[in-house]
């Protein structure tokens, strides 16, 4: 736990009425730690209903989770509060985006960048639409893998968990394919993970052939700030989750499962 | 050490190791010098290669931990490779040894890794 998490968990135990929840349960999302950051939000809203800010960051989560008609509802919550909430108009102009409708996505990033004409998501977002509608296209390309993010490379994964900062999809020489991984801090370390994969499943598939022990289908490793699941999506790529410790090995397994199977689906469209 | 001291250490290795072959389906259980991949002590069947299963795993421990490293998560307490005929499972225990378990496919995980933490935290 980082200091920062750790003063603001104190703070919050000491006046659980504190707004102190909102960064607290950023920090958690930031860490990937979805789950620990909803229970922190939803037991906030429970003393803070009227906290505009809490249901954008609720409505971000939900995001995290799939559950996309509850973030809608959130953010048109928060609309009706306070009609120029900038984190309301990004993330219904995400949603809008996501099922294709490109003039509802429009509406609402012109009003985000009425609102701060220098967000830089806001402008790569609407940049991105734009450049549909240029292109003659009423629907969506792609789906963005989270709001905000709209001009980012969607790969393999989109849709799932966590998709650009906990999922990645390596090739056996270590190159990134797709997906995204920060650690803990948001430093985003996609390369550098990538690089030791190789090494990795190399090792595995010695491993498995000197010891006569069939294919390698997985590998799992729980650390001290989270746990990391492995697998092969085809037989010469990695896909590697990483998730904080409060998600079991075998959920991961079943979040890998749905990956690789778009990921295969991906790679299948990627090739003429 | 003595000789009889070798012999007292290497008893009591093997009862710790005996716990972990007790989980059915463990073909074998190795205390592996985590760094040089070398067989300390082992409660292995007959046909498991101990020195292969300790080099090997002892590699693929180090490259995990270096990955977790790389991905921020810290020291990796417990290590699990499945495979279609077999599963590897690792726990890092006292001076960077690695208590080992080498088992069929269907082995209950879940048993075995408590059966290695076990015998980590008595090594500790």
């Amino acid at each position: 736990m980082s200091d920062d998490i750790r003063a603001m968990t104190s703070e919050l135990a000491r006046d659980p009425g504190s707004l102190v929840f909102i960064p607290l349960g950023e920090a958690l999302r930031a860490r990937g730690q979805i789950e620990a950051a909803r229970k922190v939000i939803r037991a906030g809203l429970e003393r803070n209903p009227d906290s505009t800010d809490a249901h954008d960051l609720h409505a971000r989560l939900l995001v995290d989770v799939g559950d996309l008609e509850g973030a809608e509802r959130e953010w048109s919550l928060v609309l009706s509060a306070d009609a120029r909430h900038l984190g309301a108009h990004k993330g219904l102009g995400f949603l809008c985006y996501r099922r294709g409708d490109v003039d509802g996505a429009l509406d609402h990033l012109e009003l985000a960048l009425s609102v701060d004409p220098a967000d830089p998501n806001v402008l790569q977002a609407l940049q991105t639409v734009r450049g549909v509608v240029a292109e003659g296209g009423r629907s969506a390309p792609a789906v963005p893998a989270r709001h905000g993010e709209m001009a980012a490379d969607t790969g393999p994964f989109s849709g799932v968990e966590g998709a650009d900062r906990a999922m990645l999809l390596v090739d056996p020489r270590g190159r990134v394919l797709g997906g995204g991984l920060r650690n803990p801090a948001g430093i985003e370390v996609a390369e550098t993970v990538a690089a030791q994969l190789a090494g990795v499943s190399q090792e595995a598939e010695r491993t498995v052939r000197v010891l006569e022990l069939g294919e390698w289908s997985s590998i799992v490793a729980e650390a001290a700030d989270g746990n990391m699941f492995l697998c092969q999506a085809l037989p010469d790529t990695i896909l590697l989750l990483v998730r904080d410790r409060s998600v079991p090995p075998a959920r991961m397994q079943v979040i890998a499962e749905k990956a690789a199977e778009q990921a295969r689906a991906w790679i299948a469209g990627q090739t003429p | 050490m003595d000789r009889g001291a070798d012999a007292v250490t290497g008893i009591r290795f093997r009862r710790l190791l005996d716990q972990v072959t007790r989980v059915r389906g463990v073909r074998g259980a190795l205390l592996v010098a985590g760094e040089d991949g070398l067989v300390v002590a082992e409660a292995v069947m007959e046909g498991v290669r101990a020195n292969a299963v300790a080099a090997l795993t002892g590699s693929l421990a180090r490259r995990m931990r270096r990955t977790a490293d790389a991905a921020g998560i810290g020291f990796p307490h417990f290590l699990h490779l499945q495979a279609t005929t077999g599963a590897i499972c690792a726990v890092p225990a006292a001076d960077g040894t690695l208590v080992v378990a080498i088992a069929d496919a269907e082995v209950n995980v879940g048993l075995l890794r408590l059966a290695l933490l076990k015998v980590a935290e008595v090594m500790a």
